[in-house]
């Protein structure tokens, strides 16, 4: 049973992980604008830098 | 139009015909300091839809002096602009010029986001809590004994903290909210429940104890959750949708001051006494009298005249009228809290009917229910207490008998089936304000009509163009292409060529109608006694009749027009559907008793009432309403406002001014009037399935909470029951989906947009 020691806190971290992942896109405004992200992803952007 | 363009645009389409660019100072009012000098601008550009739009608009823009950057939004179709200055960059005339409409937006980012925002964190704090609880839970199940037990609930105990606090947050604030005030609400059981589970679980971990719920709270949160948020993404849609369509209020007015200086101040800002501006193609922002220029107003929002009324100086006019055809300058003889707009609010605040009181299904379903709940429990307490005296043994079956009627297929019930309808009713280009507005509409039981744009288009049709000489029909054509007034617009669209001479001068005479000269002759298209002034037919009595519009050469009449209101798309069909649903159709209008006496024998509506002031159409219901009838009002006018605000339920179509849209529960985006009928329908549907799904719900409980009052309820099946409950609710709201409209349907098929991800559509 040893082996739970560290495995559940491992899973938890991945878990944990995951979480905090979705939070920082949503707060970075990934999720503001779904249709545009997948249009511009077709724009070149050879003169002008993106944000 | 594009394949993805939303329901908005067809709306825009309508309005768009009258609007006229806003002008800079307008966009200077509506922007907003980010500060640094720096001002935003959002604009809602209805018509980009793909890679190369966003492209081409983004790089104009950014060329203009003074822009900082501009960022499309696809999902949204707007445009954000930042630049600094005073002199605002040309962005509309910009973005026209490469053929995208833009019409301002007023940006609200600010507050309405954190609710969302807020929603969408705890779903996914509850989420995970609630995936790592029960897979702990399953290997408690599954027989891990001992100390393994005790460190698996530990974690779980753990891991449902932060989920209670910050996920549970929500219900616990709403329930608090509730309860200080005296009322129960659904989230009352709610909170009670999950936070006594977790309190008894935690006791259960330190004794040892073989049972803990940590999952049941922590699950039972996140479903809800998911329930809410799906209720507050559709509403929010709703709301963004309506607020996106063009204002038709202006925001401001130019003053002219007394040593001839011109200020664009807003429309809170002008005091009786003022000489404003009205441009032809703007609205008059307050109640005032003429000073100079003569023209056309359109008055159709206003008292629902459908003609519209000529004005030169020394006549009063209203605020929301639309000036046609010639450049006015008024004296403001009321501030705009004062005008006839903002008396409609009052009104429609007085109006305030049958809405105020009416409380939510799931309101009363709870204010029952969780009396009872907590009764059963508390009972079953005393129960085992008396029965065994063991207290640790009643307080454990007490809760068990909690977490078991927990409402969570209850709290499911009626949110799910009202998402699940509002996204029906979306896809056909209606928009529903919230939930209680489709429970209301399903009870009703008359249907009261206004006719001026709502029945009809407020759009005048040429009727007898087969008989007009296709010569003489061209040049009218071509002439009325110089003329915003609606008379001209419905000539217009009979321009083609014909062999006729080309216009060589136009000038239109405002209140009269239009001038022209070709190489031999002088033209003119207009009121009768004007352009026939060598005719004796007389006929200048004929004032705001459809009989006095005339194509006269050198004097001499050579062809007359005859208009008709044009009805919208449908509106027989929709008003014989509504009779067949068992509603009784009146019609209230403030036009004379002719031009309703006509509409209603078109649609075949038997009762109306004509010539009516505001307040009339507001007692008119209240009548009703008096009567024991449930009424939906359907309107669009200012004049309208008031009856909508006082009718049990409501629906205005995009058209409408602001605020009869703000005061309607329902507004269509689409001409057809088969909405009407349409959102009746799949309210009435959604009405049936709210109340299967609640008995659903009543009849699990009637199953589950005897066996929890015996205590035979182990986690394992409290986390059992629960899932298959709030599945088999959720099953049955989505029969909503595949319902047949019970005839077959008289529009066209509803397009298939595709659908957007509806977490992150209000933005």
């Amino acid at each position: 049973m040893t082996i739970l020691v560290y495995l559940i806190p491992v899973a938890l971290l991945a878990g944990g992980l995951g979480l905090s992942g979705f939070l920082w896109a949503l707060r970075s405004g990934q999720y503001e604008d779904l249709d545009g992200a997948a249009e511009r992803i077709l724009i070149d952007r050879n003169e002008r830098p993106e944000r | 139009m594009s394949c993805c363009a939303p329901g908005a645009e067809q709306a825009m389409d309508l309005t768009g015909t009258t609007s006229v660019l806003p002008s800079g100072q307008e966009i200077r009012l509506a922007s907003r300091l980010v500060g640094d000098g720096l001002r935003q601008t959002d604009l809602s550009v209805p018509t980009v839809h793909c890679a190369a739009c966003i492209q081409a608009i983004e790089t104009a823009l950014a060329k203009l002096d003074n822009v900082e950057d501009a960022r499309v939004n696809l999902s949204t179709k707007r445009v954000a602009i930042r630049w600094r200055g005073d002199e605002v960059p040309p962005f509309v005339a910009a973005l026209r010029r490469l053929g995208y409409e833009a019409h301002l937006f007023a940006a609200e980012i600010d507050e309405k986001d954190k609710t969302l925002a807020e929603l969408i964190r705890a779903v996914a704090v509850a989420g995970f809590a609630a995936g790592n609880i029960m897979l702990l839970s399953v290997s408690v199940w599954s027989g891990a004994e001992g100390a393994t037990r005790d460190l698996f609930h530990w974690v779980s105990a753990l891991i449902a903290i932060p989920a209670l606090t910050f996920a549970g947050g929500i219900f616990f604030r709403s329930a608090w909210n509730a309860l200080r005030h005296g009322r129960m609400n659904m989230d009352v059981p709610i909170a009670v429940g999950v936070s006594l589970a977790y309190a008894m679980s935690l006791y259960e971990t330190i004794n040892h104890g073989d049972h803990a719920y940590f999952d049941a709270s922590v699950s039972l949160l996140f479903f809800l959750l998911i329930g809410r948020t799906l209720d507050h993404v559709m509403r929010e849609r709703a709301r963004t949708a309506v607020k996106g369509l063009s204002q038709l209020a202006g925001r401001g007015a130019m003053v002219l001051r007394g040593d001839g200086a011109r200020d664009y101040l807003p429309v809170g800002e002008i005091e009786p006494g003022m000489h404003l501006l009205v441009a032809a193609g703007e609205r008059v922002p307050v109640d005032g009298r003429i000073i100079r220029g003569a023209s056309d107003l359109d008055c159709s929002l206003v008292s629902g005249e459908s003609t519209p009324k000529t004005v030169t100086s020394g006549q009063q006019v209203q605020a929301g009228t639309l000036n046609l055809t010639g450049p006015l300058t008024i004296e403001a003889t009321a501030a705009a809290k004062d005008s006839f707009l903002a008396e409609m609010v009052r009104l429609m605040e007085a109006a305030e009917g049958g809405r105020a009181h009416y409380r939510r299904i799931a309101d009363r379903v709870s204010a029952l229910y969780a009396p009872v709940v907590h009764l059963t429990a508390f009972v079953t307490f005393l129960g085992w207490m008396a029965v065994t005296g063991d207290w640790h043994r009643a307080v454990t079956i007490a809760i068990a008998v909690l977490i078991i009627t927990c409402p969570c297929a209850l709290g499911l019930a009626v949110p799910i089936v009202q998402v699940v309808a509002a996204r029906r009713l979306f896809e056909n280009g209606i928009m529903v304000k919230d939930g209680s507005a489709m429970e209301r509409l399903a009870a009703i039981d008359t249907a009261v009509f206004d006719k001026t744009g709502t029945l009809t288009l407020g759009q005048p049709r040429l009727v007898n163009a087969s008989t007009i000489d296709p010569v003489m029909l061209a040049i009218a054509a071509d002439m009325a292409a110089h003329s915003r007034h609606p008379f001209s617009k419905a000539i217009a669209a009979f321009a083609g060529f014909a062999g006729q001479p080309k216009l060589e001068a136009v000038s239109e005479h405002p209140g009269l109608g239009i001038e022209a000269t070709t190489a031999d002759s002088t033209w003119r298209l207009g009121r009768r006694g004007w352009a026939g002034w060598k005719a004796r037919t007389g006929g200048e009595g004929k004032y705001g009749g459809y009989g006095g519009t005339v194509l006269s050469k050198n004097g001499r009449i050579v062809a007359s027009f005859t208009f008709e209101d044009a009805t919208r798309a449908d509106a027989k069909a929709a008003v014989g559907q509504l009779k067949d649903a068992g509603v009784s159709v009146e019609m209230l209008s403030g036009d004379t008793p002719d031009a309703c006496g006509d509409v209603a024998r078109i649609l075949g509506i038997d009762r109306f009432v004509s010539a009516l002031l505001p307040s009339d159409k507001a007692e008119r219901i209240e009548v009703l309403t008096k009567a024991g009838h449930k009424v939906l009002m359907v309107g669009d006018g200012l004049n309208d406002t008031p009856a909508l605000g006082a009718a049990h339920v409501s629906i205005a179509p995009a058209t409408a001014a602001d605020i009869g849209r703000n005061a309607a529960d329902f507004v269509f985006l689409r001409e057809s009037l088969s909405a009407v009928p349409l959102a009746l329908d799949v309210s009435r549907k959604a009405g049936r399935l709210i109340r299967q799904n609640i008995a659903i719900a009543i009849i699990y409980n009637a199953v589950a909470v005897p066996i929890a009052i015996l205590g035979h309820v182990t986690p394992l099946i409290a986390a059992i029951a629960m899932s298959a409950s709030s599945l088999l609710v959720i099953g049955n709201a989505s029969r909503l989906q595949s319902f047949v409209p019970d005839e077959p349907r008289r529009t066209a098929p509803p397009d298939r947009r595709p659908h957007t991800g509806t977490l992150a559509q209000p933005s």
